[in-house]
């Protein structure tokens, strides 16, 4: 059961692949769509910025990639950037994005008296059953670090809800597909249970 | 809610964790990878290495350093300490920080904390202020630069302002004064600060006892507070730290 991690210059390739060594997952890193689209799963990292992140995924054709792995049923994780371009837009510098499910990123607001990045731990309430969330106490701490927040249309593909100003999706999920807004690569132990439970799905 | 970080920092010189007061004097404490793995354990929200080795040669020391302590805890980390350029930005997230500190070299030249938060990211760039009360300053507080020994002509406020324009994504915000103290963080320094701007501030400097975190949450408004000989020498844990806190009806990661 192989895992592909897609390389597309993010900024926490490292990390989530220093954690995937470290829970001894089968792994390997590629910006190359032939190798990607065999692996058995997929995990979408993502820090960075969301139109040239885009124009990065186009140009090693990793979007088609993206596309056409959703169809194929595989299971996909999404991790913070990763999470918010799988939807169709995102309201940072008006970007349109991969479309796989319905939903914009919106942008936190000062005007809500916070502090832009969300930055920090902050709790995690699952609304739903899901493996991802298998024996990790519900209102865990994760660590977060964004501008941005996802918004699926589907509220029911909603599995996990945050609250910063506003309570929004922190996490969801479509078919195989889960994303998290929150980095589980730096979330501690309960980080690492997530990404084991990514690893040992299905297997 | 968002929950309030406590954050040890690692004074790090030629690989070795060290501690010194008011700038004058330091002594070896441990190695830094062990000590980040046991606050690791203990339940600390995030780490800050300072690399304050002299020379430049030595550099090749920290990075291997943060390449260790990547591969063995899972929160985020950052690494300041003689950073000027964007290669040596680059090499400390290379090597696995999820963040880099510039102090000095921002004021020297600002646009390092721009072209920083260009290239990585604006959550990957914090920005270091070393502050002394200064009435000459229309906020009452100067910067100082170069480890506390260079005043330069700068008010406190308008340069915390500066950095979050520039695109900085925190603001690590030191006394002078309170450093190394014991007698509890500049609160009226930090409230005007962190109320001032609309990015995460982090306290640092004087950190004694636990009330003086759960002050600076509450009066002094700070994001999160920078601790070192509280739990360096002075017998603290992080879980006691915490628990104390989530008594303070502050919400921490417990």
């Amino acid at each position: 059961m192989n895992i592909g991690i897609i390389d597309y210059d993010a900024g926490n390739l490292k990390s989530v692949e220093i954690a995937l060594n470290f829970l001894g997952g089968d792994y390997f890193v590629s910006s190359d769509p032939e190798k990607l689209i065999k692996s058995d799963k997929l995990i979408f990292p993502g820090v960075g910025e969301a139109y040239s992140s885009m124009e990065i995924l186009r140009s090693r054709s990793l979007d088609n990639l993206l596309k056409e792995y959703f169809k194929k049923g595989n299971p996909i994780l999404g991790i913070c950037l990763g999470c918010q371009i799988i939807l169709e837009s995102s309201e940072e510098r008006n970007t349109k994005c991969l479309g796989l499910v319905p939903g914009v990123s919106k942008v936190f607001s000062h005007d809500m008296g916070l502090k832009i990045p969300h930055m920090g731990w902050n709790q995690v309430q699952s609304t739903k059953e899901h493996y991802i969330f298998k024996d990790i106490p519900n209102n865990s701490s994760f660590y977060f670090v964004h501008s941005y927040y996802p918004e699926p249309d589907n509220s029911d593909s909603t599995i996990a809800l945050t609250d910063y100003g506003i309570s929004f999706s922190s996490a969801f999920s479509v078919a195989n597909l889960v994303a998290v807004q929150f980095h589980p690569e730096k979330s501690g132990p309960h980080g690492l249970k997530m990404l084991d439970n990514f690893i040992k799905q299905g297997v | 809610m968002l929950q309030k970080r406590i954050i040890v920092c690692l004074d790090v010189r030629d690989g070795k964790t060290t501690k010194g007061i008011k700038f004058k004097g330091n002594v070896d404490i441990g190695d830094p990878v062990q000590m980040a793995e046991d606050y690791y354990k203990q339940g600390v929200d995030e780490l800050v290495f300072y690399d304050i080795t002299a020379s430049s040669e030595k550099r090749g020391i920290m990075i291997d350093i943060v390449r260790k302590v990547a591969e063995k805890i899972f929160i985020p980390f950052s690494v300041g300490g003689g950073i000027r350029t964007l290669s040596d930005m680059k090499q400390v997230i290379l090597a696995g920080a999820e963040k880099v500190s510039v102090n000095s070299s921002a004021v020297t030249n600002p646009l390092i904390i721009s072209e920083g938060a260009a290239h990585f990211g604006k959550q990957c760039i914090v920005v270091g202020m070393d502050v002394e009360a200064d009435f000459s300053k229309p906020s009452g507080y100067g910067i100082v630069i170069n480890g506390g020994r260079t005043k330069v002509d700068l008010d406190a406020l308008e340069w915390a302002k500066k950095i979050e324009k520039l695109g900085a994504g925190e603001i690590v915000l030191n006394s002078i004064d309170a450093d190394g103290t014991k007698d509890g963080y500049e609160l009226k320094l930090t409230r005007m600060i962190s109320e001032s701007v609309g990015i995460p501030v982090v306290a640092s400097g004087g950190a004694g006892n636990s009330m003086h975190l759960a002050d600076v949450f509450q009066k002094g408004k700070a994001d999160a507070a920078l601790i070192a000989s509280m739990v360096h020498i002075d017998g603290y844990t992080i879980g006691g730290i915490k628990e104390f806190l989530n008594k303070e009806n502050i919400s921490v990661r417990i």
